[in-house]
């Protein structure tokens, strides 16, 4: 089925905030950043900004009408910096203008005195200072001091992984609207409208009803916009209301690169324990979690690191442990995957060291400890319908691991300055909130008197495709052509209360809504059907509930053979007879729970499972490397949209791959940004992304709590990219096998040949250094 | 006198008095309301804003793609602006209902139909968020128009320069291979290529092939005779780069603006400007007294298709490639790439290694400086008030010489270089020859010659200095000696001590050190394979 809205993108028509039209006299709005990591806000001086041509106001927390507050899991978060700022960029005033241009130029004319606090970028320098967003936590399985005496090997060490910009194309927007009565409506790109509408009512100090959030669609969001569309939606509300006109605020690229918070960078300490075998006995790992200013997301995220400490495994003994340390550096936030990707980052780093240690192929590590059904995870729920076996033995099978193992040693035995290396990835994520609160969907579903569908539904369409799912959905409840349905805007006129569109859930949450009103409709459909061919009485309720009344291909059968009554006739009917054509449905996953006094429960509805190759080719001279190919197996099961589903997983997987290769996010030592443009910050173009990209998908199982017994696809094949890390870990090893390369990610051409050549580093290091700095 | 600028956008002639600097993107999107050209990063690297740019050709019309974020309006004076919009032309008679019959018309089918690059685009899901997606169709869109012969890598690379975050690029490279069957398939079904020759203009008969195969839509076939009809106002070109309301004084000499328009967009917004780039005289290449003179407005993309500089330069010339993404090599030029004095200016580094000359000119008369004079600092130049670069001149590497061109940086290709390195090493082999003979084969492990003779070394380097660097002594070093490991080790210490990398968002210190090292290996490898053969460079 071709997606309705690809066409719109391809003819350049879809419209996104900043391309609507504004309404007349619209103003436009820009923050006033904080030059300081951290400092007392001594003095703010806005007279001289007001004087400037253009500007009609400039806000600061004194201007906020209810509470200048937005955290969305701890309330410490302003809107508007007050007495104190925390991080380079953070918003302390905000100017609004006729245009943007105007807006921009007078930042400058706002003055601010800081007097400079020591700010903290680091996590562990955050930790030993008591510098925390919650107390630490702790999931425990087993003994694990008790298991480290039965170990043949124990590898303990420090794994690093960097933060990673979200990169969505569509940078931060919102376009907020007065209304009468001091309502307001806000357009805002957020993957969460009722986030955006609960903080919206709290720093105008109206109730929820007064807050209209809408959302068409985001340019990308990637988790950049579960909690961080939010400031400057509400910032262009407060400017709304204050002025009573209609206030847009887009970022550019550099404000939003320089304000918004990335996936969370983490230090990991790890250790361990292993039999001859490859057997894992034991393992500990404490993450330290750089959670920037104020907690944001992070606490939900330390969380899923912790339900995924063990990766793809089954570990008897386990202790892992999660400090979530309070910096001087934007609030770092979500960011596909949530945590999952550093806690797996650790553990195959850990194995890959083991396996060294003991003599081991990784793979041969990672093959003896996959989990089987019934294996019991850390948090205590067992493994069920586990398919990482099957995920595995397909994938070396199909692309002939061994074959490629042998092309591989003979190209690095003819190749001194070049070598290829090969490493599997598997993986096992858990799918639902973690937060079990969230995992409710909720639809709308009208059809109108020609036959036709509006649906609405909380999922928030952002390029994964969830507006086509949910049509397909619709289609399969109403046999009828795709090009009647049509998957409205997310607003909480129609939804309300939505759990953001994030957890890889918004179409198994939102599509089981979705499919629960449509059912309601079609079984008064059927009675309509019933009744309309005549049937009417006892008979014709035996009828429907025997099945022989339905719809296929927009017609109604009876015994499976055409009728008169097409769909379009059926639903006029259905309207003559004052039958409600309309269904509002709720949807919340069943049997999931989690108690966090002990740490145990069963919080995911199901696993997603998989396995990638990844073969990289590195150039030793040079520290520059091709990614040959990325070759997965994933647990998907029967797919709604192919093309969708495909393209989700080949888009995380480059992204995973990003994550730990090019991509580099650095900041000075005064906590300000210095990867702050396109040109600094490289993500992969089409020629860094993998040369072979092939994603096959298994048939599942019965997944009863997926939509259509599909598998959630947003977040999983991201941590296929840990593959090619190990793959790239491999071929310099390969360079230089006597060297213990440490696991520290980026691996930027920096860093591979700064590793691949330690001794000249160090002599070149201590030559004198140039005395001027351009 | 008539101060505005006037052009066709998409299908209708368009004339505005906003200023000249304004960049092309804020016209669309303000001005226009033209909202499928995004803004993704008003710095040229994300290709979000792409836009076709035509001009008048001899045969027919060229079309450039182009960043409309670096684009200064003036640059659009008498040419033919298309955005994803004038793929689509409204107008067309709706596509009849697909059954004739009774319900609502498909949400869609009033549109009119999508051009063929779309429609491979739909078809392999080669779109997700949908903002980057007009950036890849005019971009591809633009390739074919401009490129008789179109090949899949080629289109790879036209489209190289457009960054998408949601779909890993595999359902965008299958897109596009699909494209390029359905235009390859229609040119051989309409009995040719269309025209022969390398990349350029479109003529006649291809672009109605073009129009045929769905690739652009029919009024494209007017856009020739409509494009000669703006020429007269080509003239007044000159004075609309001064435009409404800019103030008088001296003029802002802008060439491609790919980096002016990153570093400077308000002033130039604002500011006279004189646009180089439409100033013929300044680009091409001739031929003089042995040399190759270049225009200093030729642009990296002429440059890269100048056939006689792509063969002196072979294999530098392939490098070129990776440097910018093809939007903007189709703005960027030769003389501003080192006017630009980035210490890792790509070109200038080449050119440093070529032993380039410069020619300079102002109202006081002419001169000729080499390269590597005219970089006095950081961003310091030996270039006086009023003064402009003219041309570049190199002597093209002889038959006895190996140029080389090294470079790495966070990204393979279309990035920044951390370091970046090129060597120029003319040798004698025969040297090699009479050694082998005298040795009688001895056994050395090598093919029993001797080691080559540098004749003459030019080495220079960027990102280890405040300029792009000549190593004078490390090329005085090489020069007259055999190409032996211990050669080589003695250079790359020499080249440490004539450089003095600063730490930056592009490495640290030691690391730029150790890539200067490294590339020097490896273009010393290039050049001496044998002599260098077995040896471990750990």
């Amino acid at each position: 089925m071709k997606n309705l809205d690809v066409a719109l993108h391809l003819r350049g028509e879809t419209r996104f905030v900043d391309d609507l039209p504004e309404p007349e006299g619209t103003l436009h709005a820009v923050a006033v950043p904080s030059p300081a990591a951290h400092g007392r806000l001594k003095r703010l001086e806005i007279e001289g900004a007001l004087r400037l041509p253009g500007v009609r106001a400039v806000l600061t927390a004194g201007d906020i009408p209810g509470e200048n507050q937005i955290g969305t899991i701890l309330p410490d978060e302003p809107l508007l910096a007050e007495g104190e700022v925390d991080y380079v960029g953070q918003p302390v005033a905000l100017v609004v203008a006729e245009s943007a241009a105007a807006a921009r130029s007078a930042l400058a004319a706002v003055e601010l005195e800081i007097e400079e606090l020591p700010a903290v970028l680091d996590p562990r320098e955050a930790w030993k200072q008591g510098l925390l967003i919650v107390p630490p936590r702790t999931f425990e399985l087993g003994d694990v001091e008790g298991a480290w005496k039965q170990c043949d090997c124990v590898v303990e060490g420090t794994a690093e992984s960097g933060g990673q910009e979200h990169l969505y194309l569509e940078t931060q927007a919102a376009l907020a609207l007065p209304g009468e009565h001091g309502s307001v409506k806000v357009i805002s790109a957020t993957q969460s409208p009722t986030g955006v509408q609960r903080a919206i009512a709290r720093v105008l100090g109206v109730g929820m009803h007064d807050v209209q959030v809408e959302v068409e669609r985001l340019g990308g969001a990637f988790g950049g916009k579960e909690d961080q569309a939010t400031p400057w939606a509400a910032l262009a509300a407060l400017a709304a209301v204050r002025l009573g006109k209609a206030v847009k605020m887009v970022l550019r690229r550099q404000e939003d690169m320089r304000s918004t918070g990335k996936r969370h960078p983490y230090v990991s300490d790890y250790r361990i324990g292993l039999k001859r075998t490859g057997e894992i006995l034991a393992y500990e790992v404490t993450f330290y979690q750089n959670a920037g200013a104020s907690a944001d997301l992070s606490p939900s995220i330390l969380e899923r690191s912790l339900f995924h400490a063990t990766g793809s495994y089954y570990v008897p003994n386990v202790r892992a442990t999660g400090i979530s340390a309070r910096t001087n550096l934007p609030p770092n936030t979500a960011f596909r995957g949530f945590g999952g990707p550093q806690a797996m980052f650790v553990i195959e780093g850990a194995i890959a060291r083991a396996a060294r240690e003991l003599g081991l192929e990784p793979a041969e590590v990672q093959d003896k400890n996959l989990l089987r059904e019934g294996d019991t995870f850390p948090y205590g729920m067992p493994a069920a319908g586990c398919r990482a076996r099957a995920c595995w033995e397909e994938a070396t099978s199909r692309y002939d691991l061994a074959e490629k193992r042998r092309r591989i040693e003979e190209f690095n035995r003819t190749h001194p300055l070049h070598k290829k290396g090969l490493a599997l990835m598997p993986i096992c994520f858990g799918i639902s909130f973690t937060n079990t609160v969230l995992n409710q969907g909720g639809a709308l579903v009208h059809v109108y008197t020609d036959g036709s569908v509006g649906v609405s539904t909380g999922a928030v369409e952002m390029g994964q495709g969830v507006k086509a799912k949910i049509q397909a959905v619709v289609t399969r409840v109403f046999p009828i052509d795709p090009e009647l349905v049509r998957v409205n805007s997310t607003t909480t006129l129609t939804v309300a209360n939505t759990s953001p569109t994030a957890a890889s859930t918004g179409a198994d949450l939102n599509g089981k809504a979705a499919e629960l009103a449509c059912r309601s409709i079609l079984a008064r459909l059927l009675e309509v059907a019933s009744a309309e061919l005549g049937t009417a009485g006892r008979g014709a309720e035996a009828r429907v509930d025997g099945g022989s009344i339905e719809i296929a291909d927009g017609r109604v059968l009876c015994d499976r053979e055409p009728t008169e009554l097409s769909w379009q006739r059926l639903v006029a009917a259905a309207y003559a007879r004052r039958v409600s054509l309309s269904a509002q449905a709720h949807y919340a996953t069943p049997g999931i729970w989690f108690d966090k006094t002990r740490e145990k429960g069963e919080p995911f509805a199901y696993h997603v499972y998989g396995t990638a190759l990844s073969e990289v080719t590195l150039d030793c001279l040079r520290g520059t490397y091709d990614v040959d190919g990325v070759w997965a197996v994933h647990d998907l099961g029967p797919s709604l949209d192919l093309l969708v589903d495909r393209g989700q997983a080949e888009g995380a997987i480059v992204q995973g791959v990003g994550w730990l290769t090019m991509e580099e996010v650095l900041y000075r030592e005064d906590g300000s940004l210095a990867t702050r443009d396109l040109s600094t910050y490289k993500i992969p173009d089409l020629h860094a992304a993998p040369r072979e990209l092939e994603v096959r998908f298994m048939d599942g199982g019965p997944n009863p709590l997926g939509v259509f017994n599909s598998k959630a696809i947003g977040e999983p094949p991201f941590m296929y990219g840990i593959g090619t890390y190990s793959a790239l870990r491999a071929a310099m090893q390969a360079y230089r096998p006597e060297l213990d390369l440490p696991l520290a990610a980026p691996l930027t051409p920096e860093r591979v040949l700064s590793l691949l050549y330690p001794e000249r580093l160090r002599e070149l290091a201590s030559r004198p250094t140039a005395g001027t700095t351009p | 006198m008539d101060r505005s600028i006037r052009f066709l956008l998409n299908d209708q002639y368009v004339s505005t008095s906003l200023p000249a600097g304004l960049v092309t993107l804020d016209y669309l999107r303000q001005e226009r309301r033209l909202t499928g050209t995004r803004e993704g990063c008003r710095e040229g690297d994300c290709g979000a804003c792409a836009v076709l740019l035509g001009e008048s050709a001899v045969e027919g019309v060229l079309y450039r793609t182009v960043n409309s974020c670096l684009l200064p309006l003036g640059a659009v004076e008498g040419r033919h602006l298309v955005t994803i919009e004038g793929l689509n032309p409204r107008g067309a008679d709706p596509p009849a209902h697909p059954d004739g019959t009774e319900g609502p018309r498909p949400p869609g089918s009033a549109l009119p139909p999508l051009s063929a690059v779309q429609e491979c685009f739909l078809v392999e899901g080669a779109s997700q968020c949908g903002f980057c997606t007009p950036g890849f169709v005019i971009s591809l869109t633009g390739y074919l128009l401009r490129t008789p012969r179109a090949s899949l890598a080629g289109a790879l690379d036209a489209v190289a320069g457009n960054i998408c975050r949601c779909t890993g690029y595999a359902s965008i490279r299958r897109a596009v291979a699909r494209v390029l069957d359905h235009v390859q398939a229609g040119s051989v079904a309409s009995g040719g290529e269309g025209g022969a020759g390398g990349d350029g203009e479109i003529e006649a008969g291809r672009l109605a092939l073009l129009v045929e195969l769905g690739v652009v839509p029919r009024y494209f076939l007017e856009v020739p005779e409509r494009l000669r009809g703006l020429r007269e106002g080509e003239a007044a070109g000159q004075a609309a780069a001064g435009a409404a309301g800019a103030p008088a004084g001296p003029s802002i000499l802008v060439a491609g603006g790919t980096d002016l328009f990153v570093q400077r967009p308000e002033e130039l917004a604002r500011g006279a400007l004189r646009l180089l780039s439409r100033e013929r005289g300044l680009s091409g290449m001739r031929r003089e007294e042995g040399r190759l003179v270049i225009g200093a407005a030729t642009t990296m993309e002429e440059l890269q298709i100048l056939p006689e500089l792509a063969q002196s330069l072979a294999p530098a010339a392939a490098a070129l490639q990776w440097l910018a993404s093809s939007p903007i090599r189709q703005r960027a030029t030769v003389g501003g790439n080192l006017v630009n004095a980035s210490p890792i200016g790509d070109l200038s580094v080449l050119f440093l290694a070529l032993g380039a000359q410069m020619g300079l000119h102002s109202v006081r008369g002419s001169r000729e400086i080499p390269l590597e004079s005219f970089y006095r600092g950081y961003k310091q130049l030996d270039l006086a008030e009023g003064e402009l670069v003219e041309w570049i001149a190199i002597t093209p590497p002889g038959a006895d010489a190996v140029l080389s061109f090294e470079k790495v940086a966070r990204r393979k290709h279309l990035d920044i270089a951390s370091v970046n390195s090129a060597a120029c090493l003319r040798i004698d082999r025969t040297r090699g020859d009479r050694g082998a003979a005298s040795s009688g084969g001895s056994g050395s492990g090598r093919s029993g010659r001797g080691p080559g003779r540098i004749l003459e070394a030019r080495l220079a380097a960027g990102g280890v200095a405040p300029v792009p660097l000549f190593l004078a002594r490390t090329s005085a070093y090489l020069t007259g000696r055999e190409a032996t490991p211990d050669t080589v080790r003695a250079a790359l210490d020499a080249a440490q001590e004539e450089t003095a990398p600063i730490s930056d968002v592009r490495g640290s210190t030691a690391y730029k050190r150790l890539a200067l090292r490294q590339l020097l290996i490896a273009q010393f490898l290039g050049a001496f394979p044998e002599e260098l053969a077995g040896e471990d460079w750990r």
